[in-house]
């Protein structure tokens, strides 16, 4: 092995110590994008093909059911057809008793639009190398995120420790509320899907908050400013769209359908 | 990634203005929608009709969050169909799924 020579030799001086940039190396950006906007371009693709595989298995849940025919008025819980959303998420906190259909989930799909709204605004301005208002943005964002996960803390605790009226059943006893095995609000299965969807849902968003947080630290530290580009505000930016995006497609299939 | 470094102003510490018009409209349009989707909601019986009228307006909805919050308009071509294509393929999979597979309630249930 004597005849290799010291690696000073074998390749050229101007082969050293440069960036690569050709086409095959890694040094140019396929598709426009950055490396790290692309991949979580597609990251957020296969994070749809699950919520698709959820609403997927919902659709043909819900099918297997009967409908309920009649008027909304008269509506009472059965296992024997699938609810209408509209009787069944009609509480607001603070206003027990009140037949108020939809009304919190209206609220708290505002919440979540709005913070997407927010978190634009923290890329725009990242965009133009403003770091107090990045820092406002980003906290906006975190705040209407967590006021959103709170709302479905909420909803959650409501559907689980059911109504006053509860249902009725065959044998004389009632069931108050919900949990994975029986539900007062119709079909076992509904209150899983519930559970399943929302909860999954609900772990996106925090997850994203935790971004969100370690973006406004990054931000307020400088970190972004050093680097020379605010991208990770941009990422974590689609990230959090994608989630008021799932929400969307939750809010129809769940709540309207 | 020094080729971002391009993008910092001229003359640091001078912040150009904001521009934000766009972001505002896009937020109207879909808060107008979901205004919509109550507003049927609630004056509307539950047909099939109802259901596809949720459904488009669903996809119109996500078309502005895709297009205007994520960008998606204004990536290259290329981008653009690398995300739609993938997304067309599952919608095209999840109505079958859900109107063929019925045949499964029927064979084991």
């Amino acid at each position: 092995m004597s005849t290799i020579s010291p690696t000073t030799q074998a390749i050229p001086d101007s082969a050293l110590d440069k960036p690569r940039t050709g086409t095959w190396d890694g040094g140019n950006e396929p598709l426009n994008a950055s490396y790290g906007k692309l991949m979580m371009w597609f990251f957020l693709l296969s994070d749809a093909f699950t919520f698709a595989a959820f609403l997927t298995t919902y659709g043909l849940i819900r099918h297997k059911y009967l409908v309920y025919e009649g008027a909304a008025e008269n509506f009472v819980t059965s296992t024997a057809y699938w609810p209408i959303p509209e009787k069944i998420f009609n509480a607001f906190p603070g206003l027990h008793g009140l037949d108020l259909p939809l009304a919190f989930v209206a609220l708290m799909t505002m919440i979540l639009i709005f913070s997407s709204v927010t978190m634009v605004l923290a890329v725009e301005a990242g965009q133009r190398f403003d770091r107090q208002d990045v820092q406002k943005w980003l906290l906006w964002t975190i705040l209407f995120g967590a006021t959103f996960l709170s709302c479905q803390a909420w909803e959650w605790s409501h559907f689980i420790a059911g109504t006053d009226k509860g249902m009725l059943m065959n044998d004389g006893t009632v069931i108050h509320g919900a949990n994975l095995a029986v539900n007062e609000y119709g079909p076992v299965l509904f209150a899983d899907l519930f559970f399943f969807i929302t909860g999954f849902h609900g772990t996106h968003v925090f997850s994203g908050i935790c971004l969100l947080i370690y973006c406004f630290i990054a931000t307020t530290n400088g970190t972004f400013e050093k680097r020379g580009h605010y991208e990770m505000v941009e990422k974590i930016g689609l990230y959090w769209h994608f989630v008021d995006l799932v929400w969307v497609f939750v809010f129809t299939f769940f709540y309207l359908v | 990634m020094a080729n971002h470094t391009t993008q910092l102003p001229a003359h640091p510490g001078e912040i150009p203005k904001p521009n934000t018009a766009w972001i505002w409209k896009t937020f109207w349009v879909i808060t107008a929608i979901t205004a919509l989707e109550f507003l049927i909601a609630f004056t509307m019986p539950s047909s099939t009709l109802r259901n596809s009228i949720f459904i488009i307006l669903t996809i119109f909805k996500a078309f502005f969050i895709v297009a205007e919050f994520m960008h998606l308009k204004h990536e290259t071509k290329g981008l653009i169909w690398t995300i739609m294509i993938p997304m067309g393929l599952l919608i095209w999979l999840l109505v079958a799924l859900i109107t063929e597979g019925n045949a499964i309630h029927k064979a084991i249930f």
